[in-house]
Protein backbone atom coordinates (compact mmCIF):
# COMPACT_ATOMS: atom_id res chain seq x y z
CA UNK A 1 0.00 0.00 0.00
CA UNK A 2 1.21 3.25 -0.71
CA UNK A 3 1.52 5.97 2.45
CA UNK A 4 1.95 8.70 0.66
CA UNK A 5 0.50 9.16 -2.98
CA UNK A 6 1.60 12.49 -4.97
CA UNK A 7 -0.17 13.40 -8.06
CA UNK A 8 0.84 16.29 -10.46
CA UNK A 9 1.26 18.16 -6.83
CA UNK A 10 1.31 22.18 -8.15
CA UNK A 11 1.88 25.40 -5.94
CA UNK A 12 2.43 28.45 -7.07
CA UNK A 13 3.33 31.47 -4.40
CA UNK A 14 1.75 34.69 -6.72
CA UNK A 15 3.80 34.77 -9.60
CA UNK A 16 7.05 32.51 -7.37
CA UNK A 17 7.16 28.67 -8.06
CA UNK A 18 6.85 26.55 -5.29
CA UNK A 19 6.41 23.16 -7.10
CA UNK A 20 5.59 21.46 -10.13
CA UNK A 21 3.99 18.66 -11.27
CA UNK A 22 5.23 16.74 -8.72
CA UNK A 23 4.29 13.01 -8.68
CA UNK A 24 5.78 10.22 -6.83
CA UNK A 25 4.75 7.44 -4.26
CA UNK A 26 5.77 6.33 -0.64
CA UNK A 27 5.18 2.76 0.02
CA UNK A 28 4.80 1.32 3.09
CA UNK A 29 7.75 0.89 5.60
CA UNK A 30 9.85 2.69 3.69
CA UNK A 31 12.75 5.29 4.41
CA UNK A 32 12.19 7.47 1.17
CA UNK A 33 14.46 10.22 1.30
CA UNK A 34 13.68 13.74 -0.23
CA UNK A 35 16.63 15.36 -1.87
CA UNK A 36 17.49 18.99 -3.42
CA UNK A 37 19.19 21.97 -2.61
CA UNK A 38 17.66 25.28 -0.84
CA UNK A 39 14.89 26.68 -2.53
CA UNK A 40 14.37 23.38 -4.79
CA UNK A 41 11.03 23.10 -2.67
CA UNK A 42 11.47 20.25 -0.77
CA UNK A 43 9.83 22.03 2.31
CA UNK A 44 7.01 23.14 0.08
CA UNK A 45 6.17 19.57 -0.54
CA UNK A 46 6.10 18.86 3.19
CA UNK A 47 3.98 21.52 4.17
CA UNK A 48 1.34 20.18 1.64
CA UNK A 49 0.96 17.25 3.32
CA UNK A 50 0.44 18.88 6.07
CA UNK A 51 -2.06 20.54 4.52
CA UNK A 52 -0.41 23.67 6.20
CA UNK A 53 -0.51 25.12 2.42
CA UNK A 54 -2.96 24.35 -1.09
CA UNK A 55 -1.95 23.39 -3.64
CA UNK A 56 -2.42 25.36 -6.68
CA UNK A 57 -3.09 22.09 -8.68
CA UNK A 58 -2.85 18.45 -8.14
CA UNK A 59 -3.28 16.31 -4.92
CA UNK A 60 -2.00 14.39 -2.34
CA UNK A 61 -2.84 11.35 -0.70
CA UNK A 62 -1.77 10.28 2.69
CA UNK A 63 -3.38 6.33 3.59
CA UNK A 64 -5.35 6.64 0.51
CA UNK A 65 -7.23 9.69 1.99
CA UNK A 66 -7.19 13.15 0.33
CA UNK A 67 -4.66 15.12 2.81
CA UNK A 68 -6.73 18.06 2.61
CA UNK A 69 -10.58 16.78 3.50
CA UNK A 70 -9.16 14.07 5.77
CA UNK A 71 -5.98 16.36 7.24
CA UNK A 72 -7.04 16.37 10.85
CA UNK A 73 -7.73 12.62 10.78
CA UNK A 74 -4.72 11.52 8.97
CA UNK A 75 -2.65 13.84 11.39
CA UNK A 76 -3.53 11.66 14.01
CA UNK A 77 -0.94 9.43 12.43
CA UNK A 78 1.47 11.88 11.43
CA UNK A 79 4.37 13.02 13.34
CA UNK A 80 6.09 16.05 11.84
CA UNK A 81 9.68 17.22 12.53
CA UNK A 82 10.01 20.91 10.99
CA UNK A 83 13.43 22.41 9.46
CA UNK A 84 12.83 25.54 11.78
CA UNK A 85 11.37 24.41 15.42
CA UNK A 86 9.79 27.20 17.20
CA UNK A 87 7.29 27.03 20.29
CA UNK A 88 5.66 29.04 22.52
CA UNK A 89 8.21 31.06 24.44
CA UNK A 90 6.85 31.08 28.05
CA UNK A 91 6.26 27.31 28.49
CA UNK A 92 7.89 24.66 30.13
CA UNK A 93 9.19 21.68 27.90
CA UNK A 94 7.11 19.40 29.72
CA UNK A 95 4.14 21.40 29.59
CA UNK A 96 4.70 21.98 25.59
CA UNK A 97 5.18 18.60 25.11
CA UNK A 98 2.25 17.47 27.55
CA UNK A 99 -0.41 20.08 25.31
CA UNK A 100 1.24 18.24 22.44
CA UNK A 101 0.18 14.98 23.60
CA UNK A 102 -3.34 16.25 24.77
CA UNK A 103 -3.93 16.36 20.84
CA UNK A 104 -3.69 12.37 19.89
CA UNK A 105 -6.07 9.58 21.15
CA UNK A 106 -4.21 7.82 22.83
CA UNK A 107 -2.21 8.60 26.22
CA UNK A 108 1.20 9.43 25.39
CA UNK A 109 2.67 9.75 28.62
CA UNK A 110 4.92 6.99 28.57
CA UNK A 111 6.45 6.82 25.11
CA UNK A 112 7.10 11.02 26.29
CA UNK A 113 9.52 10.32 29.13
CA UNK A 114 10.81 7.45 27.37
CA UNK A 115 11.62 10.07 24.32
CA UNK A 116 12.96 12.48 26.89
CA UNK A 117 15.27 10.63 28.57
CA UNK A 118 16.66 9.20 25.09
CA UNK A 119 17.39 12.69 24.05
CA UNK A 120 19.16 13.71 27.19
CA UNK A 121 16.21 16.84 26.90
CA UNK A 122 15.80 18.68 30.42
CA UNK A 123 11.53 18.65 30.89
CA UNK A 124 11.70 21.55 33.19
CA UNK A 125 13.29 24.12 31.90
CA UNK A 126 11.93 26.92 29.90
CA UNK A 127 11.54 26.70 26.08
CA UNK A 128 12.80 30.55 25.72
CA UNK A 129 16.13 28.91 27.50
CA UNK A 130 17.24 26.42 25.11
CA UNK A 131 19.62 26.42 23.05
CA UNK A 132 18.50 25.71 19.22
CA UNK A 133 20.11 22.54 19.78
CA UNK A 134 17.24 21.51 22.13
CA UNK A 135 14.39 23.28 20.78
CA UNK A 136 15.58 20.99 17.91
CA UNK A 137 15.40 17.96 20.99
CA UNK A 138 12.11 19.39 21.60
CA UNK A 139 10.58 18.78 18.25
CA UNK A 140 11.64 15.27 17.55
CA UNK A 141 10.22 14.10 20.93
CA UNK A 142 7.08 16.15 20.33
CA UNK A 143 7.15 14.55 16.25
CA UNK A 144 7.20 11.05 17.99
CA UNK A 145 6.01 11.07 21.24
CA UNK A 146 2.40 9.29 19.80
CA UNK A 147 4.13 6.84 17.70
CA UNK A 148 2.90 7.83 14.44
CA UNK A 149 2.86 5.37 11.35
CA UNK A 150 4.37 8.02 8.90
CA UNK A 151 7.04 9.90 10.16
CA UNK A 152 7.93 13.79 8.20
CA UNK A 153 11.07 15.09 8.27
CA UNK A 154 11.88 18.30 7.26
CA UNK A 155 15.91 18.40 7.59
CA UNK A 156 16.19 17.06 11.11
CA UNK A 157 19.43 16.87 11.81
CA UNK A 158 20.11 20.79 11.71
CA UNK A 159 21.61 22.00 14.95
CA UNK A 160 21.84 18.44 16.77
CA UNK A 161 25.78 17.48 17.57
CA UNK A 162 27.27 14.45 15.91
CA UNK A 163 26.41 12.61 18.92
CA UNK A 164 23.07 13.39 19.10
CA UNK A 165 22.29 12.82 14.94
CA UNK A 166 23.53 9.05 15.31
CA UNK A 167 21.09 8.78 18.38
CA UNK A 168 18.35 10.22 16.26
CA UNK A 169 19.09 8.44 13.42
CA UNK A 170 19.31 4.83 15.21
CA UNK A 171 15.85 6.39 16.74
CA UNK A 172 14.49 6.59 13.78
CA UNK A 173 15.43 3.28 12.89
CA UNK A 174 13.96 1.34 15.18
CA UNK A 175 10.31 3.54 14.36
CA UNK A 176 11.24 2.23 11.08
CA UNK A 177 11.23 -1.24 12.20
CA UNK A 178 8.18 -0.91 14.15
CA UNK A 179 6.06 -0.48 11.00
CA UNK A 180 6.81 3.33 10.49
CA UNK A 181 7.17 5.25 7.05
CA UNK A 182 9.70 7.64 7.11
CA UNK A 183 9.99 10.73 4.65
CA UNK A 184 13.20 12.51 4.83
CA UNK A 185 13.88 15.67 3.38
CA UNK A 186 17.64 16.69 3.38
CA UNK A 187 20.46 18.33 2.07
CA UNK A 188 23.25 16.52 3.74
CA UNK A 189 23.51 13.31 1.30
CA UNK A 190 25.73 11.24 3.53
CA UNK A 191 22.57 11.06 5.84
CA UNK A 192 20.09 9.99 2.87
CA UNK A 193 22.62 7.59 1.66
CA UNK A 194 23.12 5.39 4.76
CA UNK A 195 19.00 5.90 5.81
CA UNK A 196 16.82 5.63 2.71
CA UNK A 197 15.86 2.89 0.59
CA UNK A 198 14.49 4.87 -2.19
CA UNK A 199 15.29 8.68 -3.17
CA UNK A 200 13.64 11.78 -5.05
CA UNK A 201 16.09 14.67 -6.05
CA UNK A 202 13.86 17.52 -6.68
CA UNK A 203 15.33 20.95 -8.90
CA UNK A 204 13.94 24.01 -9.32
CA UNK A 205 10.44 22.27 -8.30
CA UNK A 206 10.09 19.56 -10.71
CA UNK A 207 11.23 15.82 -9.37
CA UNK A 208 14.28 14.86 -11.99
CA UNK A 209 14.78 11.44 -10.41
CA UNK A 210 13.27 8.51 -8.65
CA UNK A 211 15.76 6.25 -7.60
CA UNK A 212 16.32 2.57 -5.28
CA UNK A 213 19.20 4.16 -4.21
CA UNK A 214 21.50 1.27 -4.99
CA UNK A 215 20.23 1.61 -8.33
CA UNK A 216 21.20 5.00 -8.61
CA UNK A 217 24.66 3.91 -7.85
CA UNK A 218 24.96 0.88 -10.15
CA UNK A 219 23.52 2.19 -13.16
CA UNK A 220 24.88 5.19 -12.75
CA UNK A 221 28.68 6.55 -13.36
CA UNK A 222 31.92 4.36 -11.99
CA UNK A 223 34.68 6.74 -10.74
CA UNK A 224 38.07 5.14 -11.84
CA UNK A 225 41.28 6.04 -10.79
CA UNK A 226 44.92 4.32 -12.70
CA UNK A 227 48.13 5.04 -11.14
CA UNK A 228 50.81 3.77 -13.51
CA UNK A 229 54.16 4.63 -15.74
CA UNK A 230 53.71 6.42 -18.76
CA UNK A 231 49.71 6.68 -18.88
CA UNK A 232 48.36 7.67 -22.15
CA UNK A 233 45.51 9.54 -21.49
CA UNK A 234 44.32 9.88 -25.06
CA UNK A 235 43.96 6.21 -25.08
CA UNK A 236 41.07 6.56 -22.52
CA UNK A 237 39.40 9.37 -24.45
CA UNK A 238 36.46 6.63 -25.88
CA UNK A 239 32.51 6.80 -25.53
CA UNK A 240 31.05 6.92 -21.99
CA UNK A 241 34.46 8.69 -20.24
CA UNK A 242 34.06 12.17 -18.82
CA UNK A 243 35.86 14.65 -16.17
CA UNK A 244 38.87 12.54 -17.88
CA UNK A 245 42.13 14.58 -16.28
CA UNK A 246 45.50 13.64 -15.15
CA UNK A 247 47.03 14.69 -12.16
CA UNK A 248 50.23 13.78 -11.65
CA UNK A 249 50.83 10.08 -12.78
CA UNK A 250 47.26 8.98 -11.94
CA UNK A 251 44.60 9.23 -14.42
CA UNK A 252 40.61 10.18 -13.04
CA UNK A 253 37.55 9.86 -14.68
CA UNK A 254 34.42 8.65 -14.86
CA UNK A 255 32.62 5.97 -16.87
CA UNK A 256 29.69 5.53 -17.92
CA UNK A 257 28.68 2.31 -20.48
CA UNK A 258 29.36 -1.35 -21.17
CA UNK A 259 31.69 -2.37 -18.11
CA UNK A 260 33.41 -5.21 -20.61
CA UNK A 261 34.71 -2.58 -22.57
CA UNK A 262 36.59 -0.86 -20.26
CA UNK A 263 38.10 -3.50 -18.57
CA UNK A 264 39.39 -4.73 -22.19
CA UNK A 265 40.99 -1.30 -22.81
CA UNK A 266 42.65 -1.52 -19.02
CA UNK A 267 43.63 -4.58 -19.81
CA UNK A 268 46.02 -2.42 -22.66
CA UNK A 269 48.01 -0.44 -19.99
CA UNK A 270 50.94 -0.60 -17.50
CA UNK A 271 48.94 -0.28 -14.36
CA UNK A 272 50.59 -0.47 -11.20
CA UNK A 273 47.20 1.20 -9.18
CA UNK A 274 43.64 0.67 -10.13
CA UNK A 275 40.50 2.01 -8.39
CA UNK A 276 36.63 1.51 -9.88
CA UNK A 277 33.85 2.77 -7.27
CA UNK A 278 30.28 3.81 -7.38
CA UNK A 279 29.82 7.59 -7.34
CA UNK A 280 28.64 8.66 -3.43
CA UNK A 281 25.49 10.34 -3.60
CA UNK A 282 27.06 13.92 -3.31
CA UNK A 283 28.83 13.62 -6.88
CA UNK A 284 25.42 11.62 -8.38
CA UNK A 285 23.38 14.61 -6.77
CA UNK A 286 26.44 17.47 -8.13
CA UNK A 287 25.89 15.46 -11.74
CA UNK A 288 21.97 16.41 -12.09
CA UNK A 289 23.15 19.68 -10.91
CA UNK A 290 25.53 20.40 -12.99
CA UNK B 1 -10.75 21.69 24.89
CA UNK B 2 -7.26 21.57 25.14
CA UNK B 3 -6.36 24.51 23.19
CA UNK B 4 -9.22 26.91 24.65
CA UNK B 5 -7.58 26.25 28.27
CA UNK B 6 -4.13 26.68 26.71
CA UNK B 7 -4.86 29.73 25.02
CA UNK B 8 -6.61 30.76 28.26
CA UNK B 9 -3.70 30.02 30.56
CA UNK B 10 -1.87 32.68 28.31
CA UNK B 11 -4.32 35.16 28.05
CA UNK B 12 -4.58 35.14 32.26
CA UNK B 13 -2.12 37.39 32.59
CA UNK B 14 -3.35 40.12 30.51
CA UNK B 15 -6.95 39.76 31.06
CA UNK B 16 -6.12 40.34 34.93
CA UNK B 17 -4.00 43.12 34.04
CA UNK B 18 -6.64 44.97 31.91
CA UNK B 19 -9.27 44.29 34.34
CA UNK B 20 -7.28 45.83 37.12
CA UNK B 21 -6.26 49.05 34.65
CA UNK B 22 -10.08 49.46 34.17
CA UNK B 23 -11.24 48.71 37.47
CA UNK B 24 -8.20 51.47 38.47
CA UNK B 25 -9.36 53.84 35.98
CA UNK B 26 -13.00 54.29 37.30
CA UNK B 27 -12.18 54.41 40.26
CA UNK B 28 -9.51 57.27 40.13
CA UNK B 29 -12.23 59.32 38.25
CA UNK B 30 -15.08 58.38 40.43
CA UNK B 31 -13.16 59.40 43.96
CA UNK B 32 -12.92 63.12 42.12
CA UNK B 33 -16.58 63.04 41.48
CA UNK B 34 -17.59 64.66 44.67
CA UNK B 35 -15.31 68.30 44.19
CA UNK B 36 -16.51 68.28 40.85
CA UNK B 37 -20.30 68.29 41.86
CA UNK B 38 -19.77 70.83 44.45
CA UNK B 39 -18.58 72.67 41.90
CA UNK B 40 -20.92 71.97 39.16
CA UNK B 41 -22.17 75.51 38.55
CA UNK B 42 -18.58 76.94 38.21
CA UNK B 43 -17.87 74.11 35.90
CA UNK B 44 -20.79 74.55 33.49
CA UNK B 45 -19.39 78.14 33.31
CA UNK B 46 -15.80 77.03 33.01
CA UNK B 47 -16.73 74.49 29.89
CA UNK B 48 -18.93 76.96 28.40
CA UNK B 49 -15.93 79.57 27.52
CA UNK B 50 -14.44 76.25 25.87
CA UNK B 51 -14.49 76.14 21.98
CA UNK B 52 -17.60 73.64 21.27
CA UNK B 53 -15.67 71.41 19.11
CA UNK B 54 -13.25 70.70 21.41
CA UNK B 55 -16.02 69.49 24.09
CA UNK B 56 -17.46 67.02 21.37
CA UNK B 57 -14.06 65.87 20.74
CA UNK B 58 -13.91 64.87 24.28
CA UNK B 59 -17.84 63.57 24.35
CA UNK B 60 -18.47 66.70 26.61
CA UNK B 61 -20.76 68.67 25.03
CA UNK B 62 -23.77 67.50 26.58
CA UNK B 63 -22.55 66.98 29.98
CA UNK B 64 -24.52 67.07 33.05
CA UNK B 65 -21.75 67.62 35.78
CA UNK B 66 -24.18 68.10 38.11
CA UNK B 67 -25.35 64.43 38.15
CA UNK B 68 -23.48 61.62 38.90
CA UNK B 69 -24.64 59.89 35.36
CA UNK B 70 -23.13 62.30 33.67
CA UNK B 71 -20.09 62.55 34.71
CA UNK B 72 -20.09 58.59 34.92
CA UNK B 73 -20.65 58.89 30.97
CA UNK B 74 -17.30 60.92 30.29
CA UNK B 75 -15.66 58.12 32.67
CA UNK B 76 -17.39 55.48 30.63
CA UNK B 77 -15.91 57.22 27.00
CA UNK B 78 -12.18 56.17 28.58
CA UNK B 79 -13.52 52.85 29.86
CA UNK B 80 -14.45 52.02 26.93
CA UNK B 81 -10.93 52.98 25.14
CA UNK B 82 -9.40 50.77 27.18
CA UNK B 83 -12.24 47.86 26.31
CA UNK B 84 -11.32 48.42 22.95
CA UNK B 85 -7.64 48.61 22.99
CA UNK B 86 -7.89 45.20 24.87
CA UNK B 87 -10.48 43.59 22.37
CA UNK B 88 -8.74 44.54 19.26
CA UNK B 89 -5.26 43.29 20.58
CA UNK B 90 -7.08 39.84 21.01
CA UNK B 91 -8.75 40.27 17.87
CA UNK B 92 -5.74 40.73 16.08
CA UNK B 93 -3.54 38.61 17.88
CA UNK B 94 -5.93 35.22 17.51
CA UNK B 95 -4.70 33.65 15.31
CA UNK B 96 -1.53 35.60 13.59
CA UNK B 97 0.13 35.19 17.18
CA UNK B 98 0.68 31.70 15.72
CA UNK B 99 2.58 33.03 13.01
CA UNK B 100 4.39 35.93 14.05
CA UNK B 101 5.88 33.72 16.52
CA UNK B 102 5.74 30.69 14.33
CA UNK B 103 4.18 28.22 16.37
CA UNK B 104 1.49 27.81 13.53
CA UNK B 105 3.76 24.52 12.02
CA UNK B 106 3.18 22.96 15.46
CA UNK B 107 -0.56 24.31 16.25
CA UNK B 108 -1.57 23.10 12.62
CA UNK B 109 0.38 20.11 12.12
CA UNK B 110 -1.71 18.29 14.55
CA UNK B 111 -4.65 16.27 14.63
CA UNK B 112 -7.07 19.51 14.77
CA UNK B 113 -8.97 21.21 12.31
CA UNK B 114 -8.71 24.86 11.48
CA UNK B 115 -12.16 25.27 12.35
CA UNK B 116 -11.80 24.23 15.95
CA UNK B 117 -8.65 26.16 15.80
CA UNK B 118 -10.72 28.96 15.45
CA UNK B 119 -13.63 28.18 17.63
CA UNK B 120 -10.88 27.87 20.86
CA UNK B 121 -9.30 30.46 20.21
CA UNK B 122 -12.74 32.64 19.98
CA UNK B 123 -14.22 31.28 22.94
CA UNK B 124 -10.77 31.44 25.09
CA UNK B 125 -11.11 35.57 23.72
CA UNK B 126 -14.70 36.21 24.49
CA UNK B 127 -13.72 34.46 27.63
CA UNK B 128 -10.93 36.81 28.69
CA UNK B 129 -13.21 40.04 27.39
CA UNK B 130 -16.58 38.79 29.58
CA UNK B 131 -13.88 38.87 32.55
CA UNK B 132 -12.94 42.00 32.21
CA UNK B 133 -16.65 43.15 31.20
CA UNK B 134 -17.92 41.84 34.50
CA UNK B 135 -14.74 43.52 36.41
CA UNK B 136 -16.27 46.80 34.56
CA UNK B 137 -19.81 45.98 36.12
CA UNK B 138 -18.57 45.94 39.26
CA UNK B 139 -16.22 48.55 39.62
CA UNK B 140 -19.55 50.49 38.25
CA UNK B 141 -21.70 50.04 40.93
CA UNK B 142 -18.77 50.31 43.67
CA UNK B 143 -18.06 53.54 42.12
CA UNK B 144 -21.62 54.68 42.46
CA UNK B 145 -21.98 53.30 45.30
CA UNK B 146 -18.94 55.03 47.15
CA UNK B 147 -19.17 58.21 45.56
CA UNK B 148 -22.85 58.98 44.57
CA UNK B 149 -23.19 60.64 48.13
CA UNK B 150 -26.66 59.57 48.58
CA UNK B 151 -27.56 61.28 45.40
CA UNK B 152 -30.74 59.96 43.46
CA UNK B 153 -30.25 57.68 40.51
CA UNK B 154 -31.80 54.99 38.89
CA UNK B 155 -30.21 52.58 37.64
CA UNK B 156 -31.57 51.51 34.28
CA UNK B 157 -29.43 54.06 32.09
CA UNK B 158 -26.62 52.50 33.74
CA UNK B 159 -27.45 48.75 32.96
CA UNK B 160 -28.61 50.03 29.76
CA UNK B 161 -24.78 51.38 29.11
CA UNK B 162 -23.09 48.38 31.18
CA UNK B 163 -25.14 45.99 28.68
CA UNK B 164 -23.43 47.53 25.22
CA UNK B 165 -19.73 46.54 26.82
CA UNK B 166 -20.50 42.94 25.30
CA UNK B 167 -21.46 44.05 21.44
CA UNK B 168 -18.67 46.90 21.83
CA UNK B 169 -16.09 44.45 22.22
CA UNK B 170 -17.42 41.97 20.32
CA UNK B 171 -17.03 44.46 17.29
CA UNK B 172 -13.49 45.25 17.92
CA UNK B 173 -12.61 41.39 18.51
CA UNK B 174 -13.97 40.19 14.83
CA UNK B 175 -13.16 43.36 13.02
CA UNK B 176 -9.50 42.97 14.03
CA UNK B 177 -9.41 39.47 13.50
CA UNK B 178 -10.75 39.73 10.12
CA UNK B 179 -8.10 42.67 9.27
CA UNK B 180 -5.72 40.29 10.50
CA UNK B 181 -6.67 37.44 7.73
CA UNK B 182 -6.36 40.18 5.09
CA UNK B 183 -3.17 40.88 6.01
CA UNK B 184 -0.60 38.77 4.39
CA UNK B 185 1.84 38.60 7.53
CA UNK B 186 0.99 40.79 10.63
CA UNK B 187 4.51 41.58 12.40
CA UNK B 188 3.30 43.21 15.64
CA UNK B 189 -0.63 43.30 16.65
CA UNK B 190 0.14 46.73 18.61
CA UNK B 191 0.22 49.23 15.73
CA UNK B 192 -2.87 47.62 14.11
CA UNK B 193 -5.00 47.63 17.63
CA UNK B 194 -4.12 51.45 18.23
CA UNK B 195 -4.71 52.10 14.56
CA UNK B 196 -8.06 51.02 14.65
CA UNK B 197 -9.38 52.35 18.21
CA UNK B 198 -8.23 55.37 17.59
CA UNK B 199 -8.69 55.82 14.19
CA UNK B 200 -12.38 54.67 14.62
CA UNK B 201 -12.14 57.21 18.07
CA UNK B 202 -11.12 60.01 16.61
CA UNK B 203 -13.51 59.63 13.45
CA UNK B 204 -16.61 60.04 15.84
CA UNK B 205 -14.76 62.92 17.94
CA UNK B 206 -14.04 64.62 14.26
CA UNK B 207 -17.33 63.58 12.66
CA UNK B 208 -19.29 65.81 15.94
CA UNK B 209 -17.10 68.49 15.10
CA UNK B 210 -17.56 69.31 11.41
CA UNK B 211 -21.52 67.81 11.70
CA UNK B 212 -20.27 64.86 9.08
CA UNK B 213 -23.16 62.30 9.61
CA UNK B 214 -21.74 59.83 7.38
CA UNK B 215 -18.73 58.93 9.02
CA UNK B 216 -20.19 58.31 12.42
CA UNK B 217 -21.62 55.42 10.74
CA UNK B 218 -19.27 53.14 10.56
CA UNK B 219 -17.66 53.86 14.70
CA UNK B 220 -18.82 51.89 17.67
CA UNK B 221 -18.01 54.73 19.36
CA UNK B 222 -21.10 56.49 17.97
CA UNK B 223 -22.97 53.32 18.05
CA UNK B 224 -22.20 53.09 21.77
CA UNK B 225 -22.02 56.97 22.52
CA UNK B 226 -22.16 56.87 26.48
CA UNK B 227 -23.95 60.13 26.82
CA UNK B 228 -26.78 59.20 24.26
CA UNK B 229 -27.73 56.26 25.92
CA UNK B 230 -27.24 57.57 29.72
CA UNK B 231 -29.58 60.55 28.76
CA UNK B 232 -32.51 58.09 26.72
CA UNK B 233 -31.73 55.30 28.88
CA UNK B 234 -31.81 53.59 25.58
CA UNK B 235 -29.57 52.67 23.01
CA UNK B 236 -29.44 54.40 19.59
CA UNK B 237 -31.20 50.88 17.71
CA UNK B 238 -29.85 52.04 14.25
CA UNK B 239 -26.47 52.09 14.62
CA UNK B 240 -26.30 49.93 17.19
CA UNK B 241 -27.32 47.19 14.42
CA UNK B 242 -24.25 48.58 12.46
CA UNK B 243 -22.35 47.60 14.92
CA UNK B 244 -24.20 44.17 15.01
CA UNK B 245 -23.92 43.84 10.87
CA UNK B 246 -20.04 44.33 11.35
CA UNK B 247 -20.02 41.58 13.78
CA UNK B 248 -21.94 39.39 12.00
CA UNK B 249 -20.01 39.54 8.56
CA UNK B 250 -16.46 39.64 10.09
CA UNK B 251 -16.88 36.71 12.14
CA UNK B 252 -18.22 33.97 9.37
CA UNK B 253 -15.62 35.27 6.82
CA UNK B 254 -13.05 34.71 9.38
CA UNK B 255 -13.68 31.34 9.35
CA UNK B 256 -13.63 31.19 5.89
CA UNK B 257 -10.33 32.56 4.97
CA UNK B 258 -8.77 31.02 7.98
CA UNK B 259 -9.81 27.44 6.41
CA UNK B 260 -7.79 28.58 3.04
CA UNK B 261 -5.06 30.81 4.07
CA UNK B 262 -1.86 29.50 3.12
CA UNK B 263 0.53 29.55 5.89
CA UNK B 264 3.94 31.07 5.94
CA UNK B 265 7.13 29.04 6.06
CA UNK B 266 9.67 30.53 8.87
CA UNK B 267 12.69 29.76 6.37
Amino acid sequence: MSVIEVNHLTKYYGKARGIVDVSFNVEEGEIFGFIGPNGAGKSTTIRLFLSLIYPTNGDAKIFGKDCIQYGPELRQDIGYLPSEVFYYEGMKVLDLLKYSASFYKKDCTQRLHELADLMELDLKRKIEDLSYGNKKKVGIVQGLLHQPKLIVLDEPTAGLDPLMQQKFFKLIREENKRGATVFFSSHILGEVQRMCNRVAIIKEGRVIEIQDIRTLQKDNYKKVRITGDGIDDSHYQFEGVSKLEKVDGTLNFFYKGDINRLTRLLGDGNISDLTIEDLTLEEIFMHYYE
Amino acid sequence: MNIYLHEIKTKLRSVLIWSASVATLLLVFASIYTSFSAQSELLSQMMANFPRELLIAFGMESMDWSHVLGYFGLIFLFCQICLAIQAANYGFGLVSIEETEWTADFLLSKPVSRTKIMTSKLLAALTGLTITNLAVWAFSFLCLALFAKGEDYTARPLVILLLSIIIFQLFFLSVGMVISLLVKRMRSVTPFSMGLVFGLYILNAFGGMIGEKSLEIITPFKHFDPNYIIKNAAWDLPLVLISVAFIVVSIPASYFLYARRNIPSAV
